[in-house]
């Protein structure tokens, strides 16, 4: 049962991670049907900012505390945004009105790059995280004890989530979002700015990813070039199994492929993980050929 | 029968046969690898280009194939030529397997459905599945292939078998191309509900696409196999799908000469590039986003079909 309890935490905890990443697949891929290949790269840069700026310039002693992490985190997104936004100008923006693939390709080799530029000017070996950011005594929960930032982890990103659906939901950008995704040359003719809304979505996506790419720094304590890759296919996977361009499918599916994983990996087996949490996918679309929560096909955000 | 673009054809192949008197053994091994790029690129192609369907899995195949000829090979000493067409079969059986149920997926599931499938023939390779696949290590010892009481063994060798095997599959792949099955696929790839209301099975024309591509790319993997005498699970992993897959995009998909270019471009630009070392990635990237962008139907997309008025009921 303790064990049984704490993989389900472990999983969740994950799962918020993926389902951070998933949102900035399922929104891109609503507002232009394109898999943005380079999303899995923004978040391991999200991860490598967030070191830099720890260590290398001098702001550690301030970016320690809740407070601290939550300013650092803000400085990360707001970063990862700025290239995000870079990346639809110059790779998908002059392939909009072409085959849906050849923006595949110009994502993958956008991939490339990004991951080795990373490569470049950080170099190929691991890096850790300072471990001593955040205070991790473990909280007591029906007498079990559970890692805080296991719990924090968790909470910000359903918290972040939150903030999302209400922002899209409620606001008027969201609301030119949703009518974007549905249709974008009806939105035009409403008199929504398409390219602003993309912009936007480029902004939210990647600063997502980015935090998220944080928060594996600080979870797991080390960092590398390619942990994107991963990152990205699972994350993507979970986009998909709660159905591509849905908001809450994307944070359903993250959350249930993190606990997949990490059940199977606990009590199935260790090196199947991976292809556990394939195999379901597989099911889930063979039954529900659209997602989890995916509406026809897949045309809402 | 007039081959369209003949001259450029007979040129290429003036150039890939006088290759081996001027490059050294190091190009010439480039040369071989993009010959094979340009069989699994040609295989995929009848799937993505063809008939249209986002397949980022075709290293499966490939696998599927390359294992099959080191298993036959050094547990039961079948001659690797004789496995080939083994290969084939039994990628192509893999392929008509797990396609059936996902055949109706759309566009994007069926790319991570495909993608998940490649992961998991890599983890069940890792994983010395049934105990025959060597594990991580994978198998060692796989014979060289012999023609006639003639082992290739130099690069030069395996430079003709490959490039004949490539040449073979340009001939049937364009007879495939123009045949009744070729434009069915074409329709299914622009409108399926379209072709099925005209009478096309699309479920069986889909599931032979897969078979077809997947049997062929099984047939490189023998090749590859018997070139490396070693296999891994580590040569067929996601990434491999992806450079098949930007192969074929990049190149022009649904036509011949733009997949043999992708091949050339994507398998070939790095070795370019190598001058600038680490570097030499970053700038493939770029290279792979701009010319993207710059051709964005591929670098030669395929010619729309030409019927002319005053030849119509000559050729049905």
């Amino acid at each position: 049962m303790e064990q049984f309890f704490q993989q389900l935490t472990n999983g969740l905890a994950v799962g918020g991670i993926y389902a951070l990443i998933a949102l900035g697949y399922t929104m891109v891929y609503g507002v232009l049907r394109l898999i943005n290949f380079a999303h899995g790269d923004l978040f391991t840069i999200g991860a490598y900012l967030g070191l830099t700026l720890l260590t290398s310039l001098a702001l550690t002693d301030y970016l320690s505390g809740f407070l601290g992490v939550g300013l650092l985190a803000l400085m990360v997104m707001g970063l990862v945004s700025i290239i995000g936004i870079l990346l639809e100008r110059i790779a998908y923006r002059p392939l909009r009105e072409s085959h849906r693939l050849s923006a595949v390709v110009s994502a993958l080799g956008a991939s490339i790059f990004f991951q080795n530029a990373i490569m470049l000017i950080y170099g190929a070996k691991y890096y850790v995280y300072p471990q001593d950011l955040l205070p991790n005594t473990p909280i007591f929960i029906l007498g079990m004890p559970i890692p805080l930032m296991r719990i924090l982890i968790l909470l910000s990103s359903i918290l972040m989530m939150v903030a999302l659906y209400l922002f899209v939901q409620k606001t008027r950008i969201g609301t030119a979002i949703r009518a974007t995704a549905i249709d974008q040359d009806a939105a035009r003719l409403m008199g929504i700015d398409v390219n602003r809304v993309i912009m936007i979505v480029f902004c939210i996506g990647p600063a997502l990813g980015g935090a998220a790419g944080m928060m594996v720094g600080i979870y797991y304590g080390q960092i590398n070039f390619t942990m994107g890759w991963i990152y990205g296919l699972k994350a993507f996977t979970a986009a998909i199994l709660g159905g591509i361009g849905n908001i809450p499918g994307a944070m359903l599916g993250g959350l249930l492929l993190g606990v997949i994983e990490s059940l199977s990996s606990a009590y199935i087996s260790m090196a199947w993980k991976d292809a556990i949490a394939f195999f379901v996918l597989i099911l889930i679309l063979i039954v529900r050929p659209t997602g989890l929560l995916g509406e026809r096909v897949a045309e809402k955000i | 029968m007039k081959v369209p673009g003949s001259v450029p054809v007979v040129l290429f192949s003036a150039l890939i046969l006088a290759a081996p008197l001027v490059l050294d053994h190091y190009w010439l091994d480039v040369l071989n690898s993009i010959g094979l790029y340009t069989i699994l690129g040609l295989s995929l192609n009848i799937i993505l280009g063809h008939a249209g369907m986002f397949n980022m899995g075709h290293a499966a195949f490939y696998a599927i194939g390359a294992y099959t000829t080191a298993i036959l090979n050094t547990q039961y000493g079948v001659p690797v030529l004789w496995t080939l067409p083994l290969s084939g079969l039994a990628a192509a059986l893999f392929a008509v397997i797990v396609a059936r149920p996902i055949i109706h997926l759309r566009g994007d599931y069926l790319l991570i459905v495909t993608i998940g499938m490649v992961e998991i023939v890599r983890i069940a390779l890792i994983n010395d599945v049934f105990g025959i696949t060597g594990g991580a290590n994978g198998i060692f010892g796989i014979s060289r292939p012999e023609l006639f009481g003639f082992k290739l063994r130099q690069p030069q060798h395996f430079y003709y078998f490959i490039w004949l095997f490539v040449g073979i599959t340009v001939v049937l792949f364009t007879l495939l191309e123009n045949s009744r099955f070729g434009r069915a696929l074409n329709y299914l790839r622009e409108d399926d509900v379209a072709a099925e209301g005209s009478g096309i099975n699309t479920a069986a024309y889909k599931l032979a696409a897969f078979a077809l591509g997947a049997g062929w790319a099984g047939m490189a993997g023998t090749i590859f196999a018997s070139k490396m005498t070693i296999i891994s699970p580590e040569s067929f992993s996601f990434w491999e799908s992806v450079l098949l897959f930007m192969i074929v995009i990049l190149g022009g998909a649904g036509n011949i000469a733009g997949v043999i270019l992708g091949a050339f471009l994507v398998i070939g630009l790095p070795e370019v590039f190598r001058d600038l070392s680490t570097a030499r990635m970053l700038f493939y990237g770029l290279a792979m986003m701009f010319m993207m962008i710059y051709r964005t139907q591929g670098i030669l997309p395929p010619q729309p079909r030409v019927y002319r008025l005053d030849r119509v009921g000559e050729n049905p």
